[in-house]
This record gives structure tokens, sequence and C-alpha cells, in this order.
């Protein structure tokens, strides 16, 4: 070894010396062939609240969606966007930046897509672009652990936005109020495109998945018909509850939101084996426990109720009490100058 | 276009007319709008009429309707969580019937006679607190029982440490990790080796780096050195000359060579010179090795308190190359 570093030939064969150098007469810690593990946790709650929230879950609820742009956007698509994103404020993340790399429908083009997905937490995603080729080109997609799914693209005509609806405000729709959808026309059943599109547009537009419902609080609805085999009408209505004989009020829709006509361009259905882990639904979920309640051969269902302490001296009065009132007060301290008419004495029954 | 013809996924709020056909094409785009909007209309009195006979509870903010779970199956956004595997002890608890027993938080200290909690600050049987050690016969002097009990106490936290590791490795095998921990790779290996490698002393890399600067033409001479590089410890002089003029006769350094390569061969057979370090060497060697095998005998009085040995000298005995024993 030396001789070879000698003649300077050496630079490869020190290398590997070096190496074996290192290997043989440095001691090592671990004679096991395994990497070192480290196990990393989350150091604050709110960390760890926040990754949990993340994790998959065995009933899921309301998808989060993204809304992006390409590198090319028109004033309708715009608006589209912005409007889409108004709908869904509470549970969509609007990216406003142009994102020149994102082709959905190319193999390579989805990479960001998918980390947007990640980072965001977000598994629709809606991307629009427009080109001479396909104007106003919007590209619905959904993502199923983070990466791509299925895909509709979707271009809009004869856009129609929020402000150019003329109605009364009161009727307006609060944000995150759970809407009605409809589904109108054939096409939705016969055609493959529209029936892809139906589900793709349920899943947009659905909200949070609820078990209980306030009647009240029920004030829009999303109409889509099919009009011909490619072309859909969307449009966004206000509800009206009136006043009818039973308890079933009369529906009347007042056309408020943005209304367009989507027309079908290309759609890609998911592998039928990522389709058949998707849908796969979980078992019963066990029931929760009941706390508090038990059940006796003797008595039946016996229920404990822990009554907390109630201090019934030390709790504020809501009304002041009689003698700390300030004109009472005055008044006696006035009439102690005078002298008090001596008090009346109440007669014994004779 | 009876109720009958929609379908209705309640718990979607969703109604699909199926059997509806537009007569082609619509006349005009506002006739267009208005029709969709009737049918519209129709479908959704048809969800609002069964949903709104439901049963209902009152609420303050109105009534309250207990949805069906919908009927149209959407594909989920995440897989399934898969199960935990159970982990080594958890099995082991099956296997031997054990069962959980749910401990109190607070616990009667008899010592103080107070109630203190189970884990935490002022604990009950915290091991650092015990104020006196008895010694058993088993103890060696010297030895320091607190400090024993702290190196096996760490111990027993590292072996926790690493059968939690092993077990969640087990579970990132099936993929069932939980969601707030990530297992992380601290160290990588060296490509072709799958060992991680330790880290380099800085005496070790000086060596290393003399050793490399050697490669050059000039074998490392002329190489300029960074600022605070220490100056090559191994020049590569293997072999010393002593210089060729230097006094008359045999000059000091050529006496030195001399006396010390005779000291050397002479010290070997004499038995008078004492090599007073090898000597107590060799008995430390001699006495640890007598020591284990007495401990493995006999487990009485330790070997300090034995008489010790008489040591002789071998001095007579010609040709032998054994040294005296010194005490």
């Amino acid at each position: 070894m030396y001789f070879k570093l000698r003649l300077g030939l050496a630079v490869y064969t020190l290398h590997k010396s070096f190496q074996s150098f290192l290997l043989q007469t440095l001691p090592f810690g671990l004679k096991s062939k395994l990497i070192m593990l480290k196990i990393k946790t989350p150091k604050s709650g709110k960390a760890k609240r926040e990754i949990e929230k993340r994790a998959p879950k065995l009933v899921e609820s309301g998808k989060k969606t993204l809304i992006l742009q390409g590198t090319k956007t028109s004033n309708v698509l715009n608006a589209v966007l912005t409007e889409i994103y108004h709908l869904k404020k509470d549970s969509a993340v609007r990216y406003t930046r142009k994102n020149e790399n994102i082709r959905p429908f190319e193999s390579g083009g989805e990479t960001s897509l998918e980390f947007f997905s990640l980072k965001t937490d977000c598994s629709i995603f809606v991307f629009g672009s427009h080109s001479k080729k396909r104007p106003d080109n919007l590209v619905i997609g959904r993502t199923y652990d983070h990466h791509i799914y299925d895909l509709v693209e979707v271009g809009v005509e004869n856009f129609k936005s929020m402000e150019s609806f003329t109605y009364d405000k009161k009727l307006s729709p609060k944000v995150g109020s759970k809407p009605f959808i409809a589904f109108i026309g054939e096409g939705f059943e016969s055609v493959d495109e529209l029936k892809h599109l139906k589900e793709v547009l349920l899943d947009l537009l659905r909200g949070e998945v609820v078990e209980n419902l306030n009647l009240a609080g029920l004030d829009h609805a999303y109409i889509c018909t099919a009009v011909s085999s490619n072309r859909v009408f969307f449009t966004h209505c206000a509800m009206r509850l009136k006043k009818s004989g039973t308890i079933v009020p009369r529906m009347e829709l007042v056309e408020v939101g943005p209304s367009m006509d989507l027309v079908v361009r290309r759609h890609r259905l998911p592998n039928d084996s990522v389709r058949k882990e998707a849908m796969k639904t979980a078992k019963e979920q066990p029931k929760k426990k009941v706390k508090n309640v038990s059940q006796d051969v003797i008595q039946g269902k016996v229920g404990k109720i822990y009554v907390p302490d109630q201090q019934v001296g030390s709790v504020a009065l809501p009304y002041k009490a009689k003698g700390l009132k300030r004109e009472r007060r005055e008044a006696k301290m006035k009439h102690e100058t005078n002298d008090r008419a001596p008090k009346k004495q109440k007669e014994n029954s004779e | 276009m009876g109720t009958q013809e929609h379908q209705i996924d309640l718990g979607h709020l969703l109604a699909f007319d199926p059997l509806h056909h537009f007569p082609s094409p619509p006349s005009s785009r506002e006739e267009l709008v208005k029709e969709c909007l009737q049918k519209g209309t129709e479908l959704v009195q048809s969800i609002a009429d069964t949903l709104f006979n439901l049963p209902s509870t009152e609420d303050i903010d109105g009534p309250l309707v207990k949805l069906p779970p919908p009927t149209t199956r959407l594909p989920r956004e995440k897989h399934l969580p898969k199960p935990k595997p159970p982990t080594k002890w958890e099995l082991f608890a099956k296997a031997k019937g054990i069962k959980n027993r749910k401990k109190d938080k607070i616990v009667y200290d008899e010592q103080t006679g107070t109630w203190k909690r189970r884990h935490g600050y002022d604990r009950v049987n915290d091991d650092e607190d015990i104020p006196i050690i008895e010694a058993k016969m088993t103890d060696e002097a010297g030895e320091d029982p607190f400090a024993k009990r702290r190196a096996e106490k760490k111990k027993r936290v590292e072996k926790q440490g690493k059968n939690r590791l092993q077990n969640l490795k087990q579970a990132a095998k099936v993929g069932a990790l939980p969601s707030h921990i990530q297992l992380a790779a601290t160290a990588l290996p060296i490509t072709g080796t799958q060992t991680a490698p330790k880290k380099v002393s800085k005496n070790e890399l000086e060596d290393v780096a003399s050793m490399a600067a050697t490669a050059t033409a000039s074998g490392g001479k002329f190489d300029k050195k960074l600022p605070g590089e220490k100056p090559e410890k191994h020049k590569g002089k293997y072999r010393k000359f002593l210089p060729v003029v230097e006094g008359t006769g045999i000059g000091s350094l050529e006496k030195q060579q001399t006396e010390k390569i005779l000291n050397k061969l002479i010290s070997k057979n004499s038995h008078e010179i004492l090599n007073v370090d090898k000597a107590i060497n060799m008995y430390n060697v001699k006495k640890e090795k007598k020591r284990k095998n007495r401990q493995g005998k006999d487990s009485s009085t330790s070997s300090k308190l034995k008489p010790k040995k008489q040591l002789q000298k071998k001095s007579l005995k010609k040709g032998t190359s054994k040294k005296g024993k010194s005490k």
C-alpha cells in the first residue's frame, strides 16, 4: 500500500484503501447491519392534533378542495374559479399562482398536483386553464391516498356570475349549509362521461356528511341538467320555504349563484384495482361505551347522575339587595337627621 | 312525473330524475333555464317531502332530523386505517392470560403516611429517594450502590426504548404505524456496506490526511498546509543513519546505539536485572486470573484479605527466562 501511494498511481487505490482503512481500524459501535432509526413524534399538542386530523379515518366526510390554475387563464375562468371557491369557502384552498408544469392528463404532469394534495390535505382539485384548443377549461379530479384517482375535463360556456343575479338579499344562502343536489336528464344514466361527471359533481358539491340536520338551515340547491349528451347546465339557487297546509313547506327556487354550461371534453376513469380499494367501506364501528349506565338484574337499567357542588350562599344575586339600593340608603340617612315617626305597632287583637 | 321516478338519496340530499327527456333542441336560453328550474323545484320538493316527514326533535335553532346514511357510494380519499399489530408484550400477556389491572393515580405512601401520586413529581416509591441502602453479602467494597441503581434504571429505560422501536418497526412493516409517529433514519451507511460508520476522531483524521498527502508526486513535502494543520508525524524516514564524522573514536551517538542493542540482548539472559514494569504487569495478570477462578469456586472473603503468597526468586536457575517476582 505504501509503495502504491508513493508512486502516485494511487488515487483510486487510496480511496479503496481509505475505506478499508476506516473499516478496519476504526471500531464500530454496532456490529448489526441495520440503519439506525429514530422515533420522531410531534413535540407540541397542536402539531399532534394537526397530524391526527390528516390521518386516515374509518369513516370519512367532507373532502377539501384545491382550486388552482395553469399558465394561462381567461377572465371567465378566473371568475369561475373564484366563485367555486366562494361556494366552498370553508373547505377549499385557493392557489392563485400560475403552475406551468401541471398537465393532469399527461403522465408526468401530475406530480405537482399530488404534492399539493399532500401538503394541503385536499382530495378534490379544480384546475383551470385556457388555451386556444381548449378555451375555459376546468379539470375536476379526485385523489386517493394523494395519487390521482380520476379526472373529468369540462369546458365552461355561458357563464353568469353571482353578481349578475338580482334577488332579495335576505334569501342569500349561508356558507357551509348543506345543499340540495338535483340531477335531471336521462343523459346522466346513459352516457358514460355524464355518469362520471355526475359522481364527481356530487363529490364536489356535497358538504360534510352529517347525521343530524337542522331543517331551518336548508337554504340552497344545485341543479344540474343534462341538456344533451355532452352538455350539462349547472346552476345554483337559493330556496325559499313557503307555508303550505301540511308540515312540508312549499319550495321555491330563486337563482342566485353562478350558472354555466359544462361541456364534457375528456375524462379518465380510475383503475379497477384502485377503484375497488377506494370503494371499500369500513366494517361496523364498535359501539361506543355508554358511561354512567349499568344494568342490574333486580333494578333494571340504573344510571348515575353527578350533581356539581352548589354554593348556595356565595352566588351573586341577579338583583340588588333591598337594603343596598342607593335611594333607600339616602332616604334613610335623611330621615335619621329628622326624627322618624314612630313605627306603627301592630295592635294585638283584644 | 311522480315521486316514484325520482331516485332520492336522503343522506346526500340528492335527487335524480332519470326519465326526463329534453325536447331537442331547447328553444331558447330563458326557456331552458325556466324549465330546468321548474324541474329542479319538483325534485327538491320531493326530497323535502321525505325529509320533513322524518321524526324530528326540537332544538334551540330549529327542528333536528336524523338523516339516514347515504346510499350513493363515493370513493374514499384515504386508505382504510389498518389495525395495529399486537406488541410483543400484548402477545405474551394474551398467551399467559395476564389482564390489565386499572391502577389508581393516587397511592397511599406508608413511609410518610400521605397520599402521593403514582407517577411524576414527588411520587411513591421513587428509586432515587431511598436514603440508605443496606449492604448485602454479595456486594463488593468500593461499589456505589446508588450509582448502580441509576445505571440499572438507565439500562431498563434503554431496553424499553429498544422494545418500543421494535414494536413500531413491526407496525411499520404492516403499514399500521400510528399517525403521529414517524421513523427516521439517523445516519446513512457508506455505500457498499450496510453498517453505519462511526465518527472518525481528529487524530485519526490527521494520520489519514498525512498519509493521503504522500500520494502526490513530491510525497507531500511541498503541500500547502492549512492554518492550524500540524506537520506530519511520520516523516517517512524509517532508518536512522548516524553521522559520518563525529568526534574521535566512537562518537556519543554510536555509543548510545550500541548500548541500547547490548542492553536488549543481555537483559534477556540476565537474572539480576529486573524489569520492574514487566514484573508488575505479569503479577497483576496472574492475580486477576486467580481472582476470577476463586470467585467461581467460593464467594467468601475478598482476595485482599487473604495472605499474600510468598514470592520466590528463581535467580539460581540457569538458562531460564523467568523474571524474579517482586512485591
